[in-house]
């Protein structure tokens, strides 16, 4: 599995980009109070960066802001710097709790979504290597054999492994994710946690999510989220590698962490 | 239990039987005719005033090029006044989703419209459109202009946010936008302004063909009441009913085929 990666061209192209993120404020514009303030978060390159949460802390504010989607709605500043320096601040993929495949198109053509956009549509010249590269990644993620499905015939673990298929297809340099697996049973989503984490080896990726388990499996880099208006705090991850197997460690931490986030429900 | 199912044999089993929808309509279209033909017997009707079911199958046979004539004529007053109100319809709401101020002037002028009924307008058409099939043509697609209008720009204006965001983190552009997420995702719900518009467009056509025209199956309804050819009228009429529901379906079956997934 691990020459799968980049022997056949699809990843690895692309020098991994850091985020640095300094003094981050956001505020939406139809509310009076901020959502994030005094926010200090630092993304490493080629990294799982986890960043942990009660629901409406603001954490998805913040995947939203950095995936360029608050641009209309909410007041932004802070510093956020990418490195290496003069990357382009487009250069991410998004992927979000609903798997969001569009019902009327094929597994494949899902995949395949994100040449349809961008200055040079490949509508007229959807190229043999596109429908190549689509096809390996569907077999990666091990639904090979249902390419011509639509959405509304595949499981729920399924479609978010075709979700995951498209987010590769785009092969951005950082991946954000926003609570991807929240939606799966317990087996479903370690098992796509493991997928994603052999599939997304060399790209930064942010992942929101609101379950300490998932975040102590896959964080190389951890952050806790909480306060009104949020700020985040870096929590010692483990040194082991991931994606980790629970032992004595991971439970101390995650006692930790459930201690840290109670104090955010009072 | 299937070899018990396979030892029955299926045309008894009544379950089975009627749950094919074709056979409820014809089941339910013979107890239909059943209690019309109770209805004349039992309270002697004269024939008049209701003519018996049979009188009128007699009609359809007898007069059946007459019937078909004027069918023709009407079908085509449907079909193409369908044509028109979609284009219309669909043209319409791209411009309000397109364009802001269009909507803010363009929506309250649509809501008005439909406060005059069509039938009001009907004189209207026939003094500038004519006699002919015109008319009738605006005048059917005047009718189902509004719902396919509202069915539409609502579809395209609930296109769920994550696919937008999506399509926004990917780089579309607000034309690709369109023609790649909003079109697809609005296409069950404009589906659901077609199968409206199928059913309402034939009122608009017939209504039209009694304010004045000289043939379609409005017309021969008119005339035959005149005459009292009562069983002509209930021919007209069956036939009208027959085309509405063909339809209907015809046009929930294609859509159906075309747009397999659901909203």
């Amino acid at each position: 599995m691990l020459m799968s990666a980049n022997s056949l061209g699809l990843m690895g192209q692309q020098n991994a980009i850091g985020i640095d993120i300094s003094g981050g404020y956001l505020r939406y514009h139809n509310s009076l109070e901020a959502t994030i303030a005094g926010l200090n978060v630092r993304i490493p390159a080629g990294a799982w960066t986890c960043i942990l949460g009660r629901s409406g802390c603001g954490k998805s504010s913040l995947l939203r802001y950095l995936a360029n989607l608050l641009k209309d709605t909410a007041h932004w500043q802070g510093e956020v710097t990418t490195l290496p320096l003069g990357n382009s601040k487009h250069a991410i993929a998004y992927m979000a709790q609903e798997d969001l495949l569009m019902p009327w198109l094929s597994a494949l053509d899902n995949v395949m979504l994100s040449t349809q956009f961008g200055s040079m549509p490949s509508r007229i010249k959807k190229t043999q290597w596109q429908f190549d590269k689509a096809h390996s990644l569907l077999q990666k993620v091990g639904l090979g054999n249902k390419a011509n499905h639509l959405p509304e015939q595949l499981s729920g673990g399924m479609r978010q492994r075709v979700a995951l298929a498209r987010t590769l297809m785009q092969d951005q340099p950082v991946v954000l994710m926003d609570e991807p697996f929240s939606a799966l049973d317990a087996v479903t989503r370690y098992r796509l946690q493991n997928l994603a984490y052999q599939l997304l080896q060399d790209k930064t990726v942010v992942l929101i999510t609101h379950d300490p388990q998932e975040a102590i499996r896959l964080a190389n880099q951890l952050y806790i989220m909480q306060g009104r208006p949020a700020f985040a705090e870096l929590l010692v991850a483990p040194t082991s590698p991931t994606p980790r197997n629970f032992d004595a460690q991971c439970a101390e931490l995650q006692q930790t962490i459930m201690d840290r986030l109670e104090q955010d429900y009072e | 239990m299937s070899n018990l199912n396979a030892l029955m044999p299926v045309k008894l089993h009544p379950k089975k039987f009627l749950s094919n929808p074709l056979m409820r309509m014809i089941v339910s279209t013979a107890v239909i005719i059943g209690l019309w033909q109770g209805l004349v017997i039992g309270l002697e009707l004269p024939s008049f005033i209701l003519p018996s079911p049979f009188a009128v199958f007699e009609k359809l046979i007898d007069r059946h090029d007459v019937l078909l004539r004027h069918s023709w004529v009407t079908a085509q007053e449907i079909l193409l006044g369908l044509l028109l109100g979609l284009t219309m319809g669909l043209i319409f709401a791209f411009q309000m989703l397109l364009f802001k101020p269009v909507k803010r002037w363009m929506l309250p002028i649509l809501i008005a419209s439909q406060a005059i009924p069509v039938f009001a307008i009907a004189p209207v058409l026939m003094l500038w459109l004519g006699y002919g099939i015109a008319s009738k043509i605006v005048m059917a697609a005047l009718i189902i202009f509004f719902p396919i209008t509202t069915c539409c720009y609502d579809g395209l204006r609930n296109t769920p946010r994550g696919y937008l965001d999506l399509a926004k983190t990917m780089g579309a552009t607000k034309w690709q936008m369109l023609r790649h997420i909003q079109l697809p995702a609005a296409l069950p719900a404009i589906a659901s302004g077609i199968r409206v518009a199928a059913v309402i467009a034939p009122i608009g056509a017939v209504a039209g063909e009694w304010v004045g025209s000289s043939e379609g199956l409005g017309y021969l309804m008119l005339q035959a009441n005149a005459r009292m050819m009562i069983d002509e009228m209930f021919a007209a009429l069956f036939i009208l009913s027959i085309l509405s529901i063909t339809l209907y379906f015809g046009a929930d079956t294609l859509l159906k085929k075309l747009i397999p997934w659901k909203a």
